[in-house]
């Protein structure tokens, strides 16, 4: 009984997480724009989603902005993750604290306060304080993936390359870093994941035609309800599900080795 | 190499000053001051802008957003916390690719599975076509706050579930053998033992839903149409459009204040763990 | 000083206030097998550590061969260390341990290539090159570790308890390797340990340690027979100490009798200690030895019987190879020499 009802209820809930997304699946192929009628199979939403120019904009501007934020927080937040890691108690706390502002604070609140910030200084907003804002908002998060590996480092390991006459340098570049790889690449991918989703404080933060794919279906959305939506969705969905395909297969590979 | 190597993150130090620090300070400067403050001579400091919050008006926006926060919150624990107790008693082969189902759609885009809602509620949308269909009238599901709330159950659930998951996953399986043996019931074994071990994991989800819910402007802005506005909405009216940017830092202090003092509540919630406090 | 590799000189260690090192002075020899030896706490890992360059003293100086080394990176000193839980590089596998130094050095491939084979060799461990460290059994990582050190041909080696995680046995082999290679390679080894027999075993030298301060610097044969103070005659080998008064230049009170014995040099009626080792007291006829006792304790242990005795109110340990019965009277007899006097600590 126990188990038909946990059956039951689980599915319930996974009902609820898919209905929506696949009825929008669905209507992506629907010819008839209205919701209630079948108006035959069609692939004519995603052609128009293909014509369609801001789309591809957001589209790029997303990607690009995503993937630079994400590289370059990765570098600072390690770098400084090796600098925070070698600090006396104290100041470590202190530094933490604030960098990890950003995961406490509000989307809006820190989307306003740097909105405030590039206004305040004349900066126009478009891409590059669209940029400057993903990498504040990343950094954090990287920083929070290394330092645990960092900590998790052998004390003797470092001194024992120091033995054997590697200078700091060398240390740092041959026997630190391989180490803590695994958390490197777990932070990038997190501040990538961020960057390409996020949509309060890009919303806030850029301006000049700059938007990205969350700015765009904002904008659609309040329009109405629209097809083209719904074809972008599917496309998402594939792509999300492909993705997670991958990473489920690499990780049962490697728990098999 | 200790020494020296602690100097790595002063750069970024600077970039924390500028980007983190200073334009939270700026919020508070201009939560404190008046809109002609252009030159310097004139600023005054004045608290009129938080007093310009109590008004009955803007007193109701936050009481909402607060409520409907709190109740999306209740709910996302009501059905979060079983579905996360259910997961961790899936055998081993099922449960990575279950986790997984679960996860996929907190991957798409949240603007994209707060819209999918407007297609299953709206006047044309799914559920009154339907209704059409067999002739019925139709109904306002969208643009109210059971809609709002249904958005962000929807949206944060994930969030509820997963620390509770964590934490259950964690726990000692003889623990509840003990009890068991002890002579306990099932639901004095879950009041005893299973629910005080997973409180640290019920907390971060309390946490971790209440603080979007109380702050997102994206859900009530879709799914609750321009009347009934939460919070957000009025910070983001606010800025962008009254370009009131004093009244709207006051309130942007406001919602910090009210983050960190939920924090703060839960934090001791968790640390009388120890005693048996209960929710 | 001559033939000196390192010298100590009044080294002194803080950690927050508390004394650690307390003006620790000796010097090493070339070629020489010198133990640090003391209980937990003893400051000798720490001195390790400040010849090695981990730590830097707050006063006093190191020396590596007439030079002062003080203010000399890790990097810089030719000294290598075998650390306590080996400190292999996880990422990389044996060979790329092994060659870590000598690519540093920037010798060519063909001589890193050799040297690693030699000291593969060395250690027992041939063909080893491409294993993986987490596929080594705990005596084999021990044996790359030495091996990482040594393949650098360093001058002195230091090793941090090395021993400390293997199974008796392999201890035991271990120990008797480590010597020969020592000899062998001719390089000057300072080890740490708190084990006593392996501190006897593999030593030319020892220097005692405890809370921070040398006790005593000697052979294992000298500290063994001549402990300085009751904390080195209990710290090495198994010792019964009793309480006395030097009556005179090779006269001895303790226990209520008089004893002859070797040592002089006292004050008169000067408070001692005495020491007699468990093996160098016989059990006799009673009344034929130089007191009588009844034997409380008989424990088998293999070599040799181990039994308690008390005799005028003092519990003797003796190890015999002949045993007794539990409320035997029975006599003990021991030599002047083997009688050894320490002032009191």
């Amino acid at each position: 009984m126990k188990n038909k009802v946990s059956k039951l209820y689980l599915s319930l809930v996974f009902l609820f997480l898919y209905a929506p997304i696949a009825v929008l699946v669905i209507y992506s192929f629907n010819d008839s724009k209205s919701r209630g009628n079948w108006g035959g199979f069609t692939f004519k939403w995603y052609l128009e989603l293909f014509k369609d120019r801001d789309i591809k904009t957001a589209l790029y501007y997303t990607v690009t902005i995503a993937i630079t934020a994400a590289l370059i927080s990765t570098i600072v937040g390690t770098i400084s993750a090796i600098g925070i890691y070698n600090m006396k108690t104290n100041r470590m706390n202190l530094f933490l604290n604030i960098n990890y502002l950003p995961i406490i604070n509000p989307d809006i609140v820190t989307g306003i306060a740097l909105m405030i910030l590039f206004l305040s200084a004349n900066i126009k907003l478009g891409f590059s304080t669209m940029l400057l804002a993903h990498i504040t908002f990343d950094i954090p998060y990287v920083i929070l993936s290394v330092l645990p590996k960092l900590k998790q480092l052998d004390k003797n390991i470092t001194e024992a390359a120091l033995d054997l006459g590697a200078t700091p340098f060398y240390s740092l570049r041959k026997i630190i870093i391989p180490q803590i790889k695994p958390g490197i690449i777990t932070g990038f991918l997190i501040a990538f994941t961020l960057s390409i989703d996020d949509f309060v404080i890009s919303f806030f933060t850029t301006g000049s035609g700059v938007t990205n794919l969350s700015i765009e279906i904002y904008s659609m959305a309040r329009r109405g309800i629209s097809p083209t939506i719904n074809a972008l969705s599917s496309l998402m969905l594939a792509v999300v599900l492909g993705l997670l395909l991958i990473i489920n297969k690499r990780t049962t590979l490697q728990v098999k080795e | 190499m200790n020494s020296k190597s602690k100097y790595l993150a002063y750069p970024y130090s600077i970039w924390m000053i500028i980007f983190i620090l200073f334009p939270l300070f700026l919020i508070f400067l201009y939560s404190i001051t008046l809109r002609n403050a252009n030159e310097i001579k004139t600023i005054t400091f004045t608290f009129e802008n938080f007093a310009k919050f109590f008004n009955p008006i803007y007193i109701n926006v936050l009481i909402r957003s607060i409520s409907i926060a709190a109740l999306s919150t209740i709910i996302c624990l009501f059905i979060g916390y079983p579905v996360a107790y259910l997961l961790t008693r899936i055998n081993e082969e099922n449960k990575g690719l279950l986790i997984l189902l679960f996860i996929l759609p907190m991957w798409m885009n949240m603007l994209l599975r707060t819209y999918a809602w407007m297609t299953i509620l709206g006047n044309t949308g799914l559920i009154n076509s339907f209704l059409s269909f067999l002739n019925l009238p139709k109904i306002n599901l969208l643009y109210n706050n059971n809609a709002v709330i249904l958005g962000m159950v929807y949206n944060f659930l994930p969030f509820m579930v997963f620390p509770i998951y964590t934490a259950l996953n964690k726990m000692d399986r003889s623990l509840i053998e003990a009890a068991d043996d002890l002579g306990a019931d099932s639901f004095t074994i879950f009041r005893k033992v299973i629910f005080p071990l997973s409180l640290p994991g019920v907390i971060s989800g309390l946490v971790m839903v209440f603080m979007p819910a109380v702050s997102t402007f994206v859900i009530p802005r879709l799914l609750g149409g321009g009347k009934n506005i939460l919070i957000g909405n009025l910070i983001e009216k606010l800025f962008l459009v009254t370009r009131d940017w004093n009244f709207g830092a006051a309130l942007s202090m406001i919602i910090l204040i009210i983050i960190f003092i939920s924090i703060k509540i839960l934090n001791v919630l968790n640390i009388d763990k120890e005693s048996g406090i209960s929710l | 000083m001559k033939g000196s590799i390192i010298e100590l000189k009044n080294i002194v260690k803080k950690y927050k206030d508390v004394k650690v090192l307390n003006e620790i002075s000796f010097n090493v020899y070339k070629n020489e097998f010198v133990t640090l030896l003391g209980p937990s706490g003893c400051g000798k890992t720490t001195t390790l550590r400040i010849i090695g360059g981990f730590e830097i003293a707050n006063e006093g100086f190191v020396s590596f061969e007439g030079e002062n080394i003080n203010n000399i990176p890790p990097y810089k000193r030719q000294i290598n260390t075998v650390f306590q839980n080996y400190a292999l590089f996880p990422h990389m596998n044996v060979f790329e341990n092994i060659a870590f130094g000598l690519k540093i050095k920037k010798l060519k491939t063909k001589i890193i290539d050799n040297k690693v084979k030699r000291i593969l060799n060395l250690v027992g461990l041939e063909n080893f090159e491409k294993r993986e460290i987490d596929s080594l059994s705990g005596g084999q990582q021990q044996r790359i570790a030495i091996a990482r050190a040594l393949v650098n041909e360093p001058k002195v080696l230091l090793l941090d308890e090395p021993l400390g995680a293997l199974d008796l046995k392999l201890r035991k082999d271990m120990q008797v390797e480590l010597k020969n290679i020592q000899k062998t390679l001719g390089i000057t080894f300072i080890y740490v340990t708190h084990d006593q027999e392996e501190a006897l075993t593999m030593s030319d030298r020892i220097i005692i340690m405890k809370s921070g301060n040398i006790q005593q610097i000697g052979t294992p044969i000298n500290i063994y027979n001549e402990p300085v103070n009751s904390f080195v005659a209990d710290f090495i080998g198994e010792s019964n100490i009793i309480s006395g008064v030097m009556k005179d230049d090779y006269q001895v009170n303790f226990l209520g009798k008089n004893f002859e014995c070797v040592d002089y040099g006292f004050k008169k009626m000067e408070k001692v200690k005495i020491v007699i080792r468990p093996e160098d007291i016989h059990i006799v006829e009673k009344d034929s030895g130089l007191l009588n006792g009844e034997v409380k304790s008989v424990v088998f242990k293999g070599v040799h019987y181990e039994i308690g005795v008390i005799s005028k109110n003092f519990e003797f340990l003796i190890q015999s190879t002949k045993s007794s019965k539990v409320g035997n009277t029975i006599g003990l007899y021991f030599n002047p020499d083997d009688i050894h006097v320490m002032r009191e600590v």
